[in-house]
């Protein structure tokens, strides 16, 4: 078992790293489309993380929806309204919307940060109980129905919005 | 010999690299059988040719050839290309491809990793050969490549959906997502009491299997589906500019993930890995359970290249309207009166 956490502790940091770099380039690029690329390896990093968490369906869901759907609308948005290849230079924000970002992400890691610490403390991940899909289903279907029905029917709303405001006649 | 796979226990990374090397010698192996056994010969003798005949007993190694021809060719990309994003495109796709058979079970314990949610799994991974196709299209600078690979953006996205929907219904009447599990299911099945041959589930959805093995022929982007590879309108889309091994790892990946449907739909509808008789906990499935699969397999195979090889292409009005007004009502009306069943008897 701890052989098997050593492991995992390696993959997460390589995995990680990864995801760091890619999120700086996302950012940083001065290419659209290579910035929707550089947001693909960080999903599939996020993916990979679940994984190592043993959530295998949370991380099937991930590629499924936004690496198979949302990455795949934003690649087909840009190629229809700027197919271009090469740089654009106009694509940074101006040094006030930079500092902006920058405090938001700095507020955000502290906010996490803390909640993480102060949610699961010195709890290892092999003390905790892994959920099953199996189990995670059972809560929503029983527990979490009547939340889940007002989810879906909120997103049924949504679809019929889009259409209605799609619409040309 | 089945006992002594059967006592075989390997240490973790054992199995590891075992599986990895497996996987990857399977892939174009697959592909070289579905490209020799159909693209060449069954596809001649439909047209009335002879199709290849020199390389090789009755032909039989010309993929081969062609395949290390591919290999001799130069690298090239195009000048105005993204070099990097050319470059990654295929590999993109072949990935998607190479973790379909991460799922695909061959026997009980014959398998890469045995999900809880596998045939979910599955359809995620299927998704993702799109951003390599729409990262080919845009990074080789060409219209026609363009062209194609949004042509083949909006298809899988539109067949994405009777796929999924056509394999909700099985996973109602099995009662788990579980690859093995739904093998379990039809093996132990019977069909009102008699138990002679299990219940595959194509007894009850037919409709699923003809809504799944059309939507696998429009993910494939194979005729009558293949409007994103026309070669006499937009002269092969996405794949114009390739030549040599990156045109050959998008020619692996269709062949490849064309054999990986054909499992899974005969995992899903034929009852898998499984013969009747014989139960499923019995050491013989580690000899025969990859020999059963591989026979169901090239029946599901022969479908879709039949209908590849006889059926003239759509139009991309007629694609997207079968879609989403034949497939997708067709597939839900298929839950409902699945759900029902399954909850009256």
């Amino acid at each position: 078992m701890l052989a098997l956490l050593v492991a995992q502790n390696i993959a997460f940091y390589i995995i990680a790293a990864l995801m760091v770099v890619g999120a700086i380039r996302v950012v940083t690029t001065k290419n659209v489309m290579h910035a929707a690329l550089w947001l693909v390896l960080v999903l599939s990093g996020a993916a990979a993380q679940y994984i190592l968490l043993a959530a295998e369906f949370v991380a099937i869901t991930q590629v499924l929806v936004y690496l198979g759907a949302i990455i795949v609308l934003f690649l087909f948005g840009i190629m229809l309204t700027r197919a271009k290849t090469g740089n654009d230079d106009d694509l940074d924000n101006k040094k006030s919307a930079k500092f902006i970002g920058a405090g938001i992400g700095i507020a955000l890691l502290g906010l996490m940060g803390y909640s993480l610490i102060d949610g699961f403390g010195d709890t290892e991940f092999g003390d905790l109980m892994v959920q099953r899909t199996a189990e995670v289903s059972d809560s929503i279907f029983s527990t979490y129905l009547l939340p889940f029905e007002v989810l879906s029917v909120l997103l049924l709303a949504a679809l019929i919005g889009a259409i209605v405001i799609a619409r040309r006649d | 010999m089945t006992l002594l796979l059967a006592a075989f226990d390997p240490p973790y990374w054992l199995s590891t690299l075992i599986k990895v090397v497996v996987v990857s010698a399977v892939v174009p192996t697959t592909a070289l059988i579905l490209g020799m056994v159909f693209l060449f010969k069954i596809m001649s003798w439909m047209q009335s040719r002879l199709g290849p005949q020199e390389a090789g007993p009755r032909g039989t190694l010309q993929l081969l050839a062609d395949g290390v021809k591919f290999l001799q060719k130069e690298d090239i990309s195009p000048n105005g290309a993204d070099r990097w994003v050319f470059k990654v495109a295929p590999l993109v796709v072949l990935m998607s491809t190479l973790l379909l058979y991460v799922a695909l079970p061959t026997s009980m314990r014959l398998v890469v990793a045995d999900l809880d949610v596998g045939v979910f799994f599955v359809l995620a991974v299927s998704s993702l050969s799109v951003i390599g196709v729409l990262m080919a299209g845009w990074a080789s600078a060409n219209k026609y490549s363009l062209m194609g690979a949004l042509r083949a953006a909006g298809q899988l996205i539109a067949y994405e959906l009777p796929m999924v929907l056509a394999v909700v219904g099985v996973i109602i009447q099995a009662g788990t997502m579980s690859l093995n599990g739904i093998v379990f299911a039809q093996a132990d099945g019977s069909i009102f009491g008699w138990g002679g041959i299990g219940f595959p589930y194509i007894l009850t959805q037919f409709v699923g299997f003809f809504i799944f093995i059309a939507a696998v022929q429009a993910e494939l982007t194979q005729p009558p589906f293949d409007m994103p590879v026309a070669e006499s309108e937009i002269v092969s889309g996405y794949q114009v500019e390739y030549t040599g091994f990156r045109f050959l790892i998008f020619f692996l990946a269709e062949f490849a993930t064309a054999f990986a449907f054909a499992a899974i739909a005969a995992v899903l509808f034929l009852g898998g890995w499984a013969v009747p008789w014989l139960p499923t906990s019995s050491d013989w499935y580690y000899v025969l359970g990859p020999i059963v699969l591989f026979a169901k397999v090239m029946v599901v195979a022969f479908i879709i290249f039949w209908v590849r090889f006889t059926y003239p292409r759509f139009r991309e009005d007629q694609l997207q309207s079968l879609a989403w007004k034949v497939l997708i009502p067709l597939a839900l009306l298929n839950i409902v009166v699945t759900a029902v069943f399954k909850v009256v008897l």
